[in-house]
Protein backbone atom coordinates (compact mmCIF):
# COMPACT_ATOMS: atom_id res chain seq x y z
CA UNK A 1 0.00 0.00 0.00
CA UNK A 2 2.87 2.50 1.01
CA UNK A 3 4.52 1.63 -2.30
CA UNK A 4 1.40 2.72 -4.42
CA UNK A 5 1.47 5.76 -2.54
CA UNK A 6 4.88 6.68 -2.97
CA UNK A 7 4.63 5.26 -6.14
CA UNK A 8 1.66 8.01 -6.91
CA UNK A 9 3.38 10.86 -5.39
CA UNK A 10 6.68 10.38 -7.59
CA UNK A 11 4.82 9.11 -10.64
CA UNK A 12 1.98 11.49 -10.99
CA UNK A 13 4.21 14.61 -11.30
CA UNK A 14 6.05 12.97 -14.21
CA UNK A 15 3.23 11.02 -16.24
CA UNK A 16 1.51 15.31 -15.89
CA UNK A 17 4.80 16.45 -17.21
CA UNK A 18 5.01 14.23 -19.81
CA UNK A 19 1.54 14.66 -21.38
CA UNK A 20 0.90 19.05 -21.06
CA UNK A 21 4.25 19.25 -21.17
CA UNK A 22 4.08 17.86 -24.61
CA UNK A 23 0.70 19.33 -25.54
CA UNK A 24 2.42 23.19 -24.67
CA UNK A 25 5.73 22.46 -26.35
CA UNK A 26 3.84 21.45 -29.60
CA UNK A 27 1.25 25.08 -29.20
CA UNK A 28 4.58 26.98 -28.39
CA UNK A 29 6.67 25.56 -31.91
CA UNK A 30 3.88 25.80 -34.21
CA UNK A 31 3.69 29.82 -32.81
CA UNK A 32 7.27 30.19 -32.74
CA UNK A 33 7.17 29.19 -36.67
CA UNK A 34 4.04 31.29 -37.62
CA UNK A 35 5.79 34.11 -36.10
CA UNK A 36 9.19 33.68 -37.13
CA UNK A 37 7.64 33.43 -41.03
CA UNK A 38 6.12 36.84 -39.69
CA UNK A 39 9.25 38.36 -38.73
CA UNK A 40 11.40 37.43 -41.90
CA UNK A 41 11.06 40.87 -43.15
CA UNK A 42 13.52 42.30 -40.51
CA UNK A 43 17.09 41.37 -40.97
CA UNK A 44 19.36 40.43 -37.81
CA UNK A 45 22.76 39.79 -37.51
CA UNK A 46 25.21 39.50 -34.35
CA UNK A 47 27.71 41.83 -35.78
CA UNK A 48 28.22 45.78 -35.49
CA UNK A 49 28.23 46.75 -38.63
CA UNK A 50 24.82 47.18 -40.19
CA UNK A 51 24.37 44.91 -43.27
CA UNK A 52 21.19 46.41 -44.87
CA UNK A 53 23.00 49.68 -45.47
CA UNK A 54 20.85 53.24 -45.70
CA UNK A 55 21.22 56.36 -43.67
CA UNK A 56 20.24 55.56 -40.24
CA UNK A 57 18.31 58.10 -38.49
CA UNK A 58 17.41 56.59 -34.72
CA UNK A 59 18.73 53.84 -33.09
CA UNK A 60 16.80 52.13 -29.52
CA UNK A 61 18.59 49.08 -27.60
CA UNK A 62 15.56 46.67 -27.81
CA UNK A 63 15.51 43.99 -25.12
CA UNK A 64 13.59 40.76 -25.12
CA UNK A 65 13.67 37.95 -22.48
CA UNK A 66 12.06 35.05 -21.43
CA UNK A 67 11.71 32.32 -17.86
CA UNK A 68 11.02 29.09 -18.43
CA UNK A 69 11.60 25.95 -16.23
CA UNK A 70 11.81 22.31 -16.82
CA UNK A 71 8.71 19.85 -16.35
CA UNK A 72 8.79 16.56 -14.22
CA UNK A 73 9.37 14.28 -17.04
CA UNK A 74 12.27 16.27 -18.60
CA UNK A 75 14.08 16.40 -15.16
CA UNK A 76 13.46 12.67 -14.60
CA UNK A 77 14.68 11.69 -18.32
CA UNK A 78 17.42 14.11 -17.94
CA UNK A 79 18.26 12.37 -14.59
CA UNK A 80 18.04 8.95 -16.16
CA UNK A 81 20.26 10.49 -19.20
CA UNK A 82 23.13 11.07 -16.90
CA UNK A 83 24.08 7.51 -15.89
CA UNK A 84 24.90 6.91 -19.40
CA UNK A 85 25.86 10.82 -20.41
CA UNK A 86 24.98 12.04 -23.84
CA UNK A 87 22.94 14.60 -25.10
CA UNK A 88 19.64 15.47 -23.26
CA UNK A 89 17.05 16.28 -26.07
CA UNK A 90 14.34 16.96 -23.34
CA UNK A 91 16.32 19.86 -22.00
CA UNK A 92 17.78 20.72 -25.66
CA UNK A 93 14.50 21.70 -27.15
CA UNK A 94 13.78 23.69 -23.82
CA UNK A 95 16.15 26.22 -24.64
CA UNK A 96 15.92 26.32 -28.27
CA UNK A 97 12.63 27.45 -27.59
CA UNK A 98 13.05 30.06 -24.94
CA UNK A 99 15.73 31.29 -26.93
CA UNK A 100 13.99 31.95 -30.02
CA UNK A 101 11.09 33.05 -28.01
CA UNK A 102 13.22 35.74 -26.42
CA UNK A 103 14.36 36.49 -29.90
CA UNK A 104 10.92 37.15 -31.39
CA UNK A 105 10.05 39.27 -28.30
CA UNK A 106 13.27 41.23 -29.31
CA UNK A 107 11.56 41.86 -33.14
CA UNK A 108 8.71 42.15 -31.91
CA UNK A 109 8.96 45.28 -29.63
CA UNK A 110 10.66 47.19 -32.55
CA UNK A 111 8.62 45.59 -35.30
CA UNK A 112 8.90 49.13 -37.27
CA UNK A 113 12.86 48.84 -37.35
CA UNK A 114 15.27 48.49 -40.92
CA UNK A 115 17.41 45.98 -39.06
CA UNK A 116 18.58 44.69 -35.67
CA UNK A 117 22.74 44.71 -35.10
CA UNK A 118 24.66 43.00 -32.26
CA UNK A 119 22.25 40.82 -31.21
CA UNK A 120 23.46 39.50 -28.06
CA UNK A 121 21.73 36.06 -26.43
CA UNK A 122 22.17 35.53 -22.36
CA UNK A 123 21.19 32.45 -20.12
CA UNK A 124 21.51 33.11 -16.57
CA UNK A 125 20.37 30.41 -14.79
CA UNK A 126 18.15 31.34 -11.46
CA UNK A 127 19.18 30.31 -8.39
CA UNK A 128 17.02 27.25 -6.60
CA UNK A 129 15.55 29.01 -3.85
CA UNK A 130 13.68 26.97 -2.01
CA UNK A 131 14.33 23.20 -1.06
CA UNK A 132 13.06 21.43 -4.50
CA UNK A 133 13.03 24.59 -5.84
CA UNK A 134 12.59 25.68 -9.05
CA UNK A 135 15.23 24.91 -12.18
CA UNK A 136 14.63 27.91 -14.11
CA UNK A 137 16.91 29.56 -16.35
CA UNK A 138 16.39 33.03 -17.78
CA UNK A 139 17.13 33.90 -21.32
CA UNK A 140 17.82 38.00 -22.32
CA UNK A 141 18.42 38.71 -25.84
CA UNK A 142 19.57 42.26 -27.03
CA UNK A 143 20.59 44.36 -29.57
CA UNK A 144 20.48 47.48 -31.45
CA UNK A 145 17.50 48.59 -33.73
CA UNK A 146 18.15 50.74 -36.60
CA UNK A 147 15.64 52.76 -38.21
CA UNK A 148 16.29 54.63 -41.41
CA UNK A 149 14.47 57.27 -42.97
CA UNK B 1 18.91 59.20 -23.38
CA UNK B 2 20.08 57.02 -26.84
CA UNK B 3 21.37 53.75 -25.95
CA UNK B 4 22.97 50.99 -28.21
CA UNK B 5 24.91 48.04 -27.55
CA UNK B 6 27.67 48.83 -30.23
CA UNK B 7 30.37 51.54 -29.81
CA UNK B 8 28.85 54.13 -31.61
CA UNK B 9 25.29 55.52 -32.00
CA UNK B 10 24.44 55.06 -35.66
CA UNK B 11 24.05 58.20 -37.98
CA UNK B 12 25.60 60.79 -35.11
CA UNK B 13 29.22 61.43 -33.84
CA UNK B 14 30.46 61.10 -30.68
CA UNK B 15 32.24 64.34 -28.99
CA UNK B 16 33.28 63.78 -25.48
CA UNK B 17 33.56 60.58 -22.98
CA UNK B 18 32.24 60.90 -19.59
CA UNK B 19 32.96 57.61 -18.43
CA UNK B 20 31.32 54.62 -17.30
CA UNK B 21 27.34 54.77 -16.11
CA UNK B 22 26.03 51.63 -14.51
CA UNK B 23 22.82 50.71 -12.90
CA UNK B 24 21.90 48.07 -10.50
CA UNK B 25 18.75 46.43 -8.47
CA UNK B 26 18.49 43.89 -6.10
CA UNK B 27 15.00 42.23 -6.72
CA UNK B 28 13.35 39.60 -4.65
CA UNK B 29 10.03 37.43 -5.64
CA UNK B 30 7.22 37.59 -3.52
CA UNK B 31 5.81 34.41 -2.27
CA UNK B 32 2.96 34.48 -4.24
CA UNK B 33 4.94 34.53 -7.17
CA UNK B 34 6.61 31.17 -6.07
CA UNK B 35 4.06 29.06 -5.14
CA UNK B 36 2.19 30.15 -8.83
CA UNK B 37 5.64 29.15 -10.23
CA UNK B 38 5.49 25.84 -7.99
CA UNK B 39 2.70 24.75 -9.84
CA UNK B 40 3.29 25.73 -13.37
CA UNK B 41 6.77 24.29 -12.87
CA UNK B 42 4.91 20.75 -12.65
CA UNK B 43 4.02 21.32 -16.30
CA UNK B 44 6.90 23.18 -17.21
CA UNK B 45 7.20 26.06 -19.92
CA UNK B 46 7.21 29.57 -19.02
CA UNK B 47 7.28 31.26 -15.43
CA UNK B 48 5.63 34.32 -16.72
CA UNK B 49 5.99 35.91 -12.89
CA UNK B 50 9.25 35.66 -13.45
CA UNK B 51 9.81 36.99 -16.90
CA UNK B 52 7.58 39.95 -15.81
CA UNK B 53 9.69 40.69 -12.07
CA UNK B 54 12.75 40.54 -14.36
CA UNK B 55 11.49 42.71 -16.73
CA UNK B 56 10.60 45.38 -14.38
CA UNK B 57 13.80 44.99 -12.57
CA UNK B 58 15.71 45.47 -15.90
CA UNK B 59 13.57 48.47 -16.48
CA UNK B 60 14.80 50.29 -13.09
CA UNK B 61 18.43 49.04 -13.52
CA UNK B 62 18.09 51.11 -17.10
CA UNK B 63 16.59 53.99 -15.48
CA UNK B 64 19.24 54.32 -12.68
CA UNK B 65 21.85 54.74 -15.17
CA UNK B 66 20.25 56.66 -17.07
CA UNK B 67 19.68 59.34 -14.21
CA UNK B 68 23.58 58.59 -13.63
CA UNK B 69 24.39 59.33 -17.37
CA UNK B 70 22.27 62.78 -17.35
CA UNK B 71 24.15 63.93 -13.63
CA UNK B 72 27.29 63.35 -16.15
CA UNK B 73 25.99 65.85 -18.74
CA UNK B 74 26.08 62.82 -20.93
CA UNK B 75 23.08 62.57 -23.87
CA UNK B 76 23.57 58.97 -25.02
CA UNK B 77 25.07 55.43 -23.74
CA UNK B 78 27.13 53.70 -25.57
CA UNK B 79 28.12 50.01 -25.26
CA UNK B 80 25.33 49.34 -22.86
CA UNK B 81 25.84 45.32 -21.23
CA UNK B 82 23.96 43.47 -19.15
CA UNK B 83 24.60 41.28 -16.10
CA UNK B 84 22.43 39.31 -13.99
CA UNK B 85 23.70 37.20 -11.09
CA UNK B 86 21.80 35.13 -8.03
CA UNK B 87 23.08 36.79 -5.25
CA UNK B 88 21.19 35.12 -2.34
CA UNK B 89 18.24 32.50 -1.75
CA UNK B 90 15.44 33.83 -4.17
CA UNK B 91 17.39 37.39 -5.25
CA UNK B 92 18.92 38.31 -8.10
CA UNK B 93 20.77 41.34 -8.84
CA UNK B 94 20.77 43.02 -12.44
CA UNK B 95 23.20 45.30 -13.76
CA UNK B 96 23.91 47.53 -16.40
CA UNK B 97 26.63 49.27 -17.61
CA UNK B 98 27.37 51.15 -20.19
CA UNK B 99 30.09 54.28 -21.70
CA UNK B 100 28.05 57.04 -20.86
CA UNK B 101 28.61 60.01 -24.42
CA UNK B 102 27.74 63.39 -26.10
CA UNK B 103 26.70 63.15 -29.61
CA UNK B 104 25.32 65.24 -31.65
Amino acid sequence: MELYVLLLFWGMPIVLGFVFGQIAEKRHYRSIHAREKALLHLPTTSGKLPIMGGAPVRCELVTGSVVVSVDHFKRAAAALRAFVGGQVKSYESLLDRAKREAVLRLKESCSGAHEIVNLRLETVPLSKSTQGGIGAVEVLAFGTAIYVA
Amino acid sequence: MLMSNIEIIPGKTITASHGIASGSTVRAKHVGRDIMAGLKNMVGGELRGYTELLEESRAEAIARMQAQAQQMGANAIVNVRFSTSSVAVGAAEIYVYGTAVTVD
